[in-house]
């Protein structure tokens, strides 16, 4: 040994050139991922100063009234929620049976030929814009459905703004819940097989409850989709102006999402930096909240059944 | 000898119970009832689509390309999409200059350098959380921040920064966390052993991503990118927040740059704000107007489906 062992008999660092252009690469990459730090950042920067400013020069008791008239000064809060979550209950009554029906039929009955052909149809209606559900809500759920179901309901209401928002948020459903029962680990099957169980039972029995976290992750995210959808609502669920505290699902209603749209294209004859326009930043920060108060949640679930498995 | 008959011997039992009792009502109930649930959601798409296409028929047949190449006007006997369609494929343009490099980048940068530390899991929850956050909040952050940017930077044009560069940066901003996601994904399924066997004959990081890691990920990159080109080609909420037209405008006679930043408005917004016109010649053309755009991203979906199916790689 004639060489020094601490010292390799070749340079394996490379040429400095290359190593300069190494480091530039990362840099250049980590400031992209930085990218999305600063849109956070700037989405709850413009929220809070504008809602800040719309609270500071507001008599808060114009925050618990008769109803949602920005024009005139009322921004009753409870109106706009109710809205909400009436359009988010009915989208979940139709959103969880369909959803979770089509991922266990999915995920256990069907074979790999007919999972390939269903499959698509919901990555389909997942492609479909929200803009065209809120037209089709519109023209064709509202006659044909809503109003069988109710004699008083009228073109606008919240039960037609309901049914498609559920459609919308169907497809998110059933892939995550899928996701979560494909994730079961085959061993559990084949053990309650191995007692007798029937298919049936092992379904309802074993799998399911072993994928419940990731089920109801999917449930929380289609409600939060379901809180946060603007167009269907601002298309179907009429009340554009404004509208009294109102909790029957046949009539028409208001969300925070379809009164910030109304808010947006000035349909309410307000525009500009009045106070009016300003409680849409509010809306928007109260949306802002409740949608990532339940992602988070949903994510803390999706964890849990990581951890497990 | 009857009672012997009666009591099954053992090996009766077992071979009845190995066997099975006969199905049951909810064996076969309970599959059929999930498959339902399956073809309820087919047998609406079903009827979207042909009830809007069977409503846009008098429109279509009607006036033919009219409705293509028409511009815009209050008139449903005139009014057609081609400002619309013009300004969905510009927003389109600037949504894939500007997301698709920094979301690529920002997938690169995640999975292949970034250390397991509290930066990139901070990095990576901001991701997911952002992919949540409603589309029209993302107008609140274009209408707050972008269209004033574009307006103290002097390119606002005569429509106080509302123009296309504006909503381009909003959708921009609102599909980077899907671009991040997918790309990431398609990243993360390329082999470990190609890296190393990049890193074991001597190519350094860089070097083993662009020539070895994302070849092999760009067919999975690029179902992403189309797919994410669709949402953003669908998407209405934020852009009623930064300028899209809801009424009609001229475009004038102005160069690319002076229509770029003059008033512009979506392919999407034009039926929203049609949907809200009365009378039955205009839910006709909106239901027209409606079958263009499902033209458009079917056409841009089954392209994705096909670049899967053709390019994907199992390892």
């Amino acid at each position: 040994m004639t060489s020094d062992t601490t010292t390799p008999a070749v340079d394996l660092t490379g040429s400095r050139p290359r190593l300069r252009r190494e480091r530039r690469v990362r840099r250049l990459f980590a400031g992209a991922a930085a990218v999305s730090i600063v849109v956070s950042l700037l989405i709850v920067g413009s929220l809070v100063g504008e809602a800040w400013t719309f609270l500071r020069g507001l008599d808060l008791s114009s925050l618990w009234t008769m109803g949602w008239f920005p024009r005139r000064g009322l921004f009753d809060v409870k109106t706009v929620l109710t809205g909400t979550l009436l359009i988010a209950l009915v989208a979940m009554v139709v959103a969880t049976p369909l959803g979770l029906g089509a991922a266990i039929y999915l995920s256990e009955y069907a074979r790999p030929r007919a999972r390939r052909w269903l499959k698509p149809i919901l990555e389909v209606l997942a492609g479909i814009p929200s803009v065209v559900l809120g037209y089709f809500a519109l023209t064709w759920i509202s006659p044909n459905i809503v109003m069988r179901l109710s004699s008083h309901a009228g073109v606008f209401s919240m039960a037609a703004a309901g049914i498609a928002v559920g459609i919308l948020v169907t497809p998110l459903v059933a892939s995550v819940s899928e996701d979560a029962m494909r994730a079961v680990p085959a061993a559990l099957r084949e053990a309650s097989y191995g007692l007798g169980a029937k298919k049936a039972t092992t379904v309802t029995r074993i799998v399911f409850p072993a994928a419940a976290s990731g089920i109801m992750a999917s449930l929380i995210l289609g409600v939060s989709r379901a809180i946060g959808e603007t167009m269907v609502v601002a298309m179907a669920a009429g009340a554009v102006g404004g509208s009294l505290f109102q909790w029957n699902i046949f009539q028409p209603g208001q969300t925070m999402t379809a009164a910030m749209s109304a808010l947006a294209i000035g349909s309410d004859q307000v525009a500009g930096s009045t106070s009016a326009f300003q409680s849409l930043f509010f809306l928007g920060l109260l949306l802002f909240l409740m949608t990532l108060g339940l992602n988070l949640l949903s994510d803390r679930f999706v964890r849990k059944v990581r951890e497990k498995y | 000898m009857a009672a012997r008959a009666a009591t099954p011997s053992t090996a009766d039992l077992v071979r009845q119970s190995i066997q099975g009792r006969r199905l049951g009502f909810g064996d076969i109930a309970f599959p059929a009832a999930l498959l339902l649930a399956l073809l309820f959601a087919l047998l609406f798409l079903a009827t979207l689509l042909v009830d809007i296409f069977a409503k846009s028929w008098s429109a279509l047949s009607g006036r033919g390309w009219s409705v293509v190449s028409n511009p815009l006007t209050l008139n449903a006997e005139t009014a057609g999409l081609w400002q619309s369609i013009m300004g969905s494929l510009g927003l389109v343009a600037v949504v894939a200059l500007l997301a698709f490099p920094i979301g690529i980048s920002a997938a690169v940068y995640l999975e292949e350098y970034a250390p397991d530390n509290r930066f990139t899991r901070l990095v990576n929850t901001n991701i997911r959380n952002l992919a949540g956050v409603p589309s029209i909040v993302y107008g609140i952050l274009g209408f707050t921040i972008f269209v004033r940017f574009i307006r103290a930077v002097g390119a606002g044009g005569g429509v106080g920064g509302k123009n296309l560069l504006a909503g381009g940066l909003t959708l921009a901003a609102l599909v980077l966390p899907i671009v991040i996601i997918t790309s990431a994904e398609a990243l993360r399924a390329v082999p470990q052993s190609i890296r190393e066997a990049g890193f074991g004959v001597g190519a350094t990081r860089w070097e083993v991503i662009r020539y070895h890691v994302v070849p092999y990920a760009a067919p999975g990159i690029l179902t992403g990118t189309v797919l994410t080109l669709a949402r953003a080609f669908g998407e209405t909420a934020p852009l009623l927040l930064v300028g899209a037209a809801t009424g009609f405008f001229s475009t004038g006679s102005g160069n690319l740059i002076d229509k770029t930043l003059g008033p512009y408005t979506a392919l999407p917004v034009t039926i929203f704000s049609w949907a809200r016109q009365p009378g039955a010649d205009f839910r006709s053309l909106t239901a027209a107007a409606i079958v263009v755009l499902l033209v458009v991203l079917l056409t841009a979906n089954a392209a994705a489906i096909i670049l899967r199916n053709r390019y994907e790689r199992k390892w």
